[in-house]
């Protein structure tokens, strides 16, 4: 499948006259993997709001494989194929990762075909490999809320695959995680990147770095500040200055060096 | 492996199924032990209670799975087991044969004609879908209206409430249609047999566990495959449920309509045993109660709500014979009780504290690690092949 997978035109969203976001306009390929990244406010999660049909737009449009998403609500969105995870992990803690990833790769989530059918042999084929590739084969069967942070963020990252979407939206994977958590959710998120495509939101700049292979999007109060190579980015004097505040010039010379370091690390 | 091996190939694994025939086999003894031998214990008057509060056990069912399972906090379910009672009173006060005259209570009240929706209750198996099927259409009904607007939490549990009142206040207002405050009583006979003959009142306790043990198989095969669990995970993260592509109303709506049923059916059998029904079990107060018993007996657990309603109502009568003037304060005492020492329940505590009780009792050494090592596997493993 070629061209653009998602489309954004001019969105602006608007809360009591709050503008979280103002015409942004953004498009992504299909089979890309974007990260997002944007100082605190920046309007990162109601973007991803405005996808999943949380949050509907003041003005402007989201088109998602051509289709306008204005129409549709979250449930529907998520069955055309945009899958989302959240940036505290949100699993379902009484059921165990069997259970969990279970309920994400149900093909038809009808009422009738969730009560009467069991889940097909294929389904709990895939379930089961899920759970290796996740890491948690051993762990399959106890309740979920008995694991660790890092283990429950690979859960939710391994519920969005079972529900093979087309696009990923990845808030913050590696918030909360070790070092050597975070290397091997970037190997993840880089594997996943070859079949499908993804956004990712993310502040933590090493990380960045590890997955940023094409185009970095930089969000700042609303809008799209620029877009280019991290590399490039990361040098660029504008996303300098919103990372240090209005005063650049005026912040004291240390702090601004540990900024840049920073962003430069 | 091989369990999986041999479950794709088809045909009967007994293995698999073996935990499923011993709990047959324990609910079975149990229906025989109520039946057979719980008569020659209890005087004519315990069991007659007995067999009310069995039915009362069967809208605990109701209670438990949209409460316990799904997470709506229901207080309006007097008026589902009220309209199940009232469906077969209906029938039971409509003189056979057909047109032979009305119902004794109308004549009071000045009433010529058989009002239009009394005509259909004439006959039995109308009634006897009407008694499922009434309560289940209200509650789908006013379930959908609900769900469909996302209301959650605290406003669904005040809007249940405040349909009570409205129910409550219409059968209280109309006495021509249905005997306003005093309610449809005084039944003399139900398919031609007169009622208080003892041996149609011994059917009516076995039909009343038939539909316990009915309604306990229905809640456990709703509550046990897939789609319990998306229950499970309705009730504890109902917005993650949309981003995985489930509508959760659909669902939602179905649970509250059976729960709805099972209320009638309830009502049904609780109506036939005590020989009356009236706009009193639509009051908040009841709907509370059944709240309550859940809550003792331990949410989420279906023998719980079963073993709630039984020993609450128990308690309720055995107290109020001693204590009739202060037996509303051991309910209440009973209930804070339960949700400050045992926020669980009852079963709840038995199944985690009760036994690890039972094993420091039995001089078992005590676990005091975290939950999350106890059942680690990879720290299993280490003990096992390790030592401690």
């Amino acid at each position: 499948m070629n061209g653009k997978i998602l489309e954004i035109e001019n969105l602006t969203v608007s809360f009591d006259g709050f503008k979280a976001l103002n015409k942004l306009n953004f498009s992504l390929d299909s089979g890309e993997l974007r990260v997002i990244i944007g100082p605190n406010g920046a309007g990162k999660t109601t973007f991803l709001d405005i996808i999943t049909g949380k949050t509907k737009p003041t003005a402007g449009q989201v088109r998602f494989k051509g289709r306008n998403l204005r129409a549709y609500s979250e449930h529907q969105i998520s069955q055309m194929g945009v899958g989302r995870k959240f940036q505290t992990p949100r699993v379902y803690l009484n059921l165990s990762p069997r259970e969990n990833l279970e309920l994400a790769c149900n093909r038809v989530k009808s009422v009738w075909n969730t009560l009467i059918r069991r889940s097909p042999i294929a389904e709990r084929r895939t379930v089961g490999g899920l759970l290796e590739t996740i890491g948690l084969d051993h762990k399959a069967d106890m309740k979920a809320n008995l694991l660790s942070h890092g283990e429950k963020q690979w859960l939710e990252i391994g519920m969005l695959v079972a529900q093979s979407p087309d696009l990923l939206l990845v808030d913050e994977p590696v918030a909360g995680l070790t070092d050597e958590e975070t290397e091997r959710t970037g190997d993840l998120l880089l594997s996943l990147a070859e079949s499908h495509s993804v956004i990712v939101i993310e502040h933590d700049m090493e990380f960045v770095r590890q997955i940023a292979q094409g185009q970095v999007t930089v969000l700042h109060q609303g809008s799209v500040l620029c877009e280019g190579l991290f590399d490039d980015v990361q040098r660029d004097p504008k996303v300098i200055e919103v990372y240090l505040g209005q005063d650049a010039e005026h912040v004291e010379g240390t702090a601004q060096d540990a900024i840049r370091a920073e962003l430069a690390s | 492996m091989t369990v999986q091996a041999s479950s794709e190939r088809g045909g009967i694994d007994w293995v698999k199924y073996r935990p499923l025939l011993i709990e047959a086999a324990i609910v079975g003894a149990i229906a025989l032990f109520l039946i057979l031998v719980l008569p020659a214990l209890l005087s004519g008057f315990r069991l007659t209670l007995m067999g009310r509060f069995l039915a009362l056990a069967i809208v605990a069912l109701g209670i438990d799975l949209i409460w316990g399972f799904t997470g709506l906090l229901s207080l309006g379910h007097g008026i589902f087991f009220t309209l199940g009672g009232y469906a077969l009173a209906m029938h039971l006060k409509l003189p056979q044969p057909p047109g032979s005259g009305l119902p004794d209570f109308m004549s009071l009240y000045g009433v010529t004609e058989l009002p239009w929706f009394w005509t259909p209750f004439y006959s039995f198996s109308f009634t006897a879908v009407a008694v499922v099927v009434l309560p289940a259409l209200m509650a789908g009904l006013l379930g959908y209206v609900i769900f469909r607007n996302r209301i959650r939490g605290v406003y669904f549990s005040i809007l249940t409430q405040a349909a009570t009142i409205i129910f409550f206040n219409f059968f209280n207002g109309q006495q021509q249609l249905f005997n306003g405050t005093n309610g449809l009583t005084d039944f003399r006979t139900v398919l031609g047999q007169p009622i208080q003959n003892p041996g149609i009142q011994t059917s009516l306790y076995v039909l009343t566990i038939v539909f316990l043990i009915v309604a306990y198989a229905l809640c456990r095969w709703l509550t046990s495959g897939r789609f319990g669990r998306l229950l499970v995970a309705i009730r504890d993260d109902e917005s993650r449920t949309r981003f995985t592509g489930y509508n959760p109303t659909g669902f939602k709506v179905l649970v509250f309509a059976i729960s709805g049923a099972l209320a009638g059916v309830a009502g049904a059998m609780f109506t036939l045993q005590s020989g009356i029904v009236s706009p009193n079990t639509m009051n908040i107060a009841f709907s509370i109660e059944m709240v309550i018993w859940v809550a003792v007996g331990g949410r989420a657990t279906l023998v719980g709500a079963i073993l709630g309603a039984l020993i609450v109502n128990f308690a309720k009568s055995l107290l109020s014979e001693r204590f009739p003037d202060i037996w509303l304060f051991f309910q209440g005492g009973l209930f804070l009780g339960v949700v400050l020492l045992l926020p669980a329940g009852l079963l709840g505590w038995g199944r985690t504290q009760g036994v690890e009780l039972y094993k420091q009792l039995m001089g078992q050494r005590r676990v005091a690690t975290y939950p999350s090592l106890e059942e680690d596997p990879e720290v299993e493993h280490e003990r096992k092949n390790l030592g401690d």
